[in-house]
């Protein structure tokens, strides 16, 4: 073996063994699978979709002006809830978490309200503001803001104090004690909190609007649940699900990114699940 | 009992390697506590773990009590490493940590108890069975881990600085425990330290290594006076010379004579200064 | 601690006030709320434990259902992950899909699993099961990852046996992360058991919950939102109250590296 072919079969080896090409693998190993598995005479093709007929549908959908559309829509959707809730809860969070005896009283309301799943008010929502649009960003809104005014909180737990009373004692006001300390101090934290509130927001818009439908507004969910309407195509189902799981792990990338950029000097980022 | 033939061991493959060992070779016999002592990073931890069976060394033999070995842990062997707070596992009770490894020749559990409660006595802890090693101090979980290795009888005891994380009292201390376990159970023990005092203060042998790669320097006998003290034994001419002796060569000059005689200057050994320069 | 329930009674007194100041239709007033959830589910005979009918008959099933997804979720994303997470070949392969697995959005399926399972309480247990593995699973592989390599090195060493490293040291150093991922599951469980009893199901809260916002019945539906409110708090203390049982050793040991 020539030097040449020695080091193209080391390069080789090393696209082979990196983490893509690996994780390629598995994936098209997992699609043959579940293509033999729906093939099989052991489930019935009328119940369990071929993979690969889910696959070509998904690839047809990029053609598909609605649904590209709705992908718009959940986008929108999701971008201008999680902008509010992040605008909203932010100050409000540095506002209470600077104080003590606010912060453990606050924390006890959030306690509270935390468990209660915002699906279970897709109902309630929809009673009051009547359908549209403005309920599904509302439900955005109500859902994303916990995530980051906790974590928010939680960050200035995480303030050296000792950082603060340095600034204090240069007569730098309160104001300016959060602006260059606290905020810089927490925002690693508040960075998980938005990513935590963005798949948040994903599901819940993707949610209402498979409960709701197209009243609702457009959206991936919206398109699903025009397809439940009569004799489910539940191939079609599928291959919108799988787009709207790439897109949450697209956005959450996005908002990796993002992190990245803003936050270079953090790079203890916390372990998310 | 323990002998090491041109032990040798690169980590890496191609362009990447980096040759850690390079022909080292010793000895200990039965009872013998043999101390490694080197620099930090010339590779003795290396040796310990290629004995150990834990790393397959590239080349070069290994042979504990009669048995060869080549990657895979022999019988009869027990380590203790320098962090005792990750060795030991936070989850069971001392007593459970210290008969962990008795399941294999004790199948009774009962037995096994009294074992490890029995281990747990001749390292001065009677008491602590029920406890948990994070709720000790770094000296008793140090002897937790010590129990633990002594509790299944090895004829080869390995440690890897097991008293480099804690004070120099408890470090004194464990040393003498050290002494008196091997005594009364005739064990081999390999200590491999960094300290010098220490490493000619507890054993029979002091090996010396020197660092990129790790070569053994020398191979010093140690005669000192049984059984040692630590204030006695460290005002002896016997130790000075030697410890000085280890300490230069540890620092990578040639041995000393004992005085310099005056008028005659000091000449810097140029090998040693070359090898300094090859080194890592 | 006692500050918390000062708050909230608080707060439920500025509610009850403006409530009863406002009288809008929409937000009755705690009082109004409460007595509803105890004519509907909390005035039956002690012997049924004061649960109604209609309390067994809803939220008992609804309870069940999250306790049979949560049950498969814990015995199949347990073990896989420690198969898998010990197993960097095999992790290595899987990750994307997994986190590909994790980002889906269930709640898209539902229809999905309606038509695969038919309608009734195997369609929500196969659903609630299905939501909440992915973060049990994707936290038990990082858990089971993450075993500290001189605790391995010290089981290779004293050469226990695979069952031993299993039992002894995969399966406890594992439990901490496992326990973080199991406490998402158990709060998605309760969203994902609303999102199928909205769609299609004759029994449950989340079919109370349905029915009273079709018939406008706005104290039921608070009622819903409160009682979910309540087993949430309770399954996630829950949930707390025995990790900390199980993980004492956890913190006392992380205490003292620190």
């Amino acid at each position: 073996m020539t030097s040449n072919e020695a080091r193209g079969l080391s390069q080789a080896r090393k696209v082979l063994g990196s983490t893509w090409a690996r994780g390629l693998v598995g994936v098209a190993v997992f699609v043959l699978l579940a293509q033999a598995l729906s093939s099989s005479a052991v489930v019935s093709r009328s119940v369990l979709p071929s993979a690969f007929a889910v696959l070509a549908q998904a690839v047809g959908l990029l053609g598909n002006g609605q649904f590209l559309g709705d992908i718009g829509a959940t986008i929108e959707a999701w971008a201008v809830g999680l902008a509010i809730a992040v605008a909203v809860a932010v100050p409000i969070g540095l506002a209470l978490g600077s104080v003590p005896f606010v912060r453990s009283a606050t924390r006890a309301v959030v306690e509270f309200l935390r468990p209660i799943p915002s699906v279970a008010l897709i109902p309630l929502v929809a009673l009051v503001l009547g359908p549209g649009l403005r309920m599904n960003i509302t439900l955005i809104v109500y859902a994303s803001i916990w995530p980051v005014l906790f974590n928010t909180i939680y960050g200035l737990d995480d303030v050296d104090p000792v950082a603060k009373e340095t600034l204090r004692a240069f007569g730098f006001g309160r104001l300016d004690v959060i602006r260059r300390v606290s905020l810089p101090a927490a925002s690693p934290f508040i960075a998980t909190g938005i990513r935590l509130a963005s798949s948040i927001a994903i599901i819940l818009n993707i949610g209402t609007g498979v409960l709701t439908g197209r009243v609702d507004g457009n959206g991936i969910g919206a398109f699903i649940s025009d397809l439940n309407v009569g004799s489910i195509n539940t191939t079609q189902v599928l291959a919108a699900a799988l787009w709207a799981g790439v897109l949450g792990l697209a956005l959450n990338a996005l908002l990796v990114w993002a992190e990245r950029r803003l936050l270079p000097w953090h790079h203890a980022y916390f372990g998310e699940a | 009992m323990l002998e090491v033939t041109n032990l040798t061991h690169a980590y890496g493959r191609g362009s990447g390697t980096h040759l850690a060992i390079d022909q080292v070779s010793l000895k200990a016999a039965k009872g013998e506590l043999v101390a490694i002592v080197g620099p930090s990073g010339c590779g003795k931890s290396t040796v310990l773990r290629c004995i150990a069976g834990l790393l397959q060394p590239t080349r070069g033999t290994i042979t504990v009590n009669g048995t060869a070995v080549h990657g895979t842990v022999p019988d009869g062997l027990a380590v203790v490493f320098q962090d005792y707070s990750r060795s030991l596992y936070p989850w069971l009770s001392v007593r459970d940590n210290v008969a962990l490894p008795l399941r294999r020749k004790e199948p009774r559990r009962a037995q096994r108890k009294r074992n490890a409660q029995r281990a747990l006595a001749s390292v001065g802890l009677n008491d602590t069975a029920h406890r948990y090693p994070w709720q000790l101090s770094g000296g008793m979980q140090q002897r937790v881990a010590i129990a633990r290795a002594i509790a299944c009888d090895p004829v080869l005891l390995l440690m890897d600085e097991p008293f480099g994380s804690v004070d120099a009292q408890t470090r004194e201390d464990l040393e003498d425990l050290v002494l008196g376990l091997r005594r009364d159970r005739d064990i081999t023990i390999l200590l491999i330290t960094h300290d010098i005092d220490e490493s000619v203060y507890a054993s029979d042998r002091v090996v010396v290594m020197t660092g990129g790669p790790g070569r053994v320097r020398a191979d010093l006998a140690v005669r000192l006076p049984d059984p040692r003290d630590q204030i006695v034994t460290k005002e002896l001419p016997e130790f000075v010379h030697l410890r000085t002796e280890v300490g230069r060569l540890v620092r990578d000059q040639q041995a000393a004579a004992p005085m310099a005689l005056p008028g005659r200057p000091f000449k810097a050994d140029s090998r040693a200064r070359s090898e300094r320069g090859s080194g890592g | 601690m006692a500050a918390r329930w000062v708050v909230l009674a608080a707060v439920m007194l500025v509610w009850q006030a403006w409530a009863n100041w406002r009288q809008s239709s929409f937000f009755p007033p705690p009082s109004a709320i409460v007595a509803q959830m105890h004519q509907l589910w909390f005035s039956g005979p002690a012997s049924h434990l004061w649960l109604t009918s209609s309390a067994i008959g809803n939220v008992l099933p609804s309870l069940g259902r999250i306790g049979g997804g949560l049950a498969v979720a814990v015995a199949v994303g347990g073990p896989l992950g420690i198969a898998i997470g010990r197993s960097s070949a095999v992790s290595g392969y899987l990750d994307p899909l997994l986190n590909f697995g994790r980002s889906l959005p269930t709640v898209a399926l539902v229809t999905v699993f309606l038509v695969v399972f038919k309608l009734g309480d195997q369609m929500e247990v196969a659903f609630i099961a299905f939501g909440t593995v992915w973060p049990i699973l994707v936290n038990t592989i990082d858990g089971a990852r993450s075993v500290d390599p001189l605790q391995a090195e010290t089981a290779r060493v004293f050469r226990l046996s695979a069952g031993q490293r299993l039992t002894r040291l995969v399966v406890p150093a594992t439990l901490p992360k496992f326990f973080a991922g199991l406490r998402l599951s158990v709060s998605l469980s309760l969203v994902l058991m609303v999102i199928a009893e909205l769609t299609g199901s004759t029994s449950g809260i989340g079919y109370q919950m349905n029915s009273a916002s079709q018939s406008f019945n706005l104290p039921v539906l608070w009622g819903g939102i409160v009682l979910l409110g309540i087993l949430g708090y309770a399954m996630n203390a829950a949930v707390l109250g025995l990790e900390h049982y199980v993980l004492t050793w956890h913190r006392g040991a992380r205490r003292f590296t620190n």
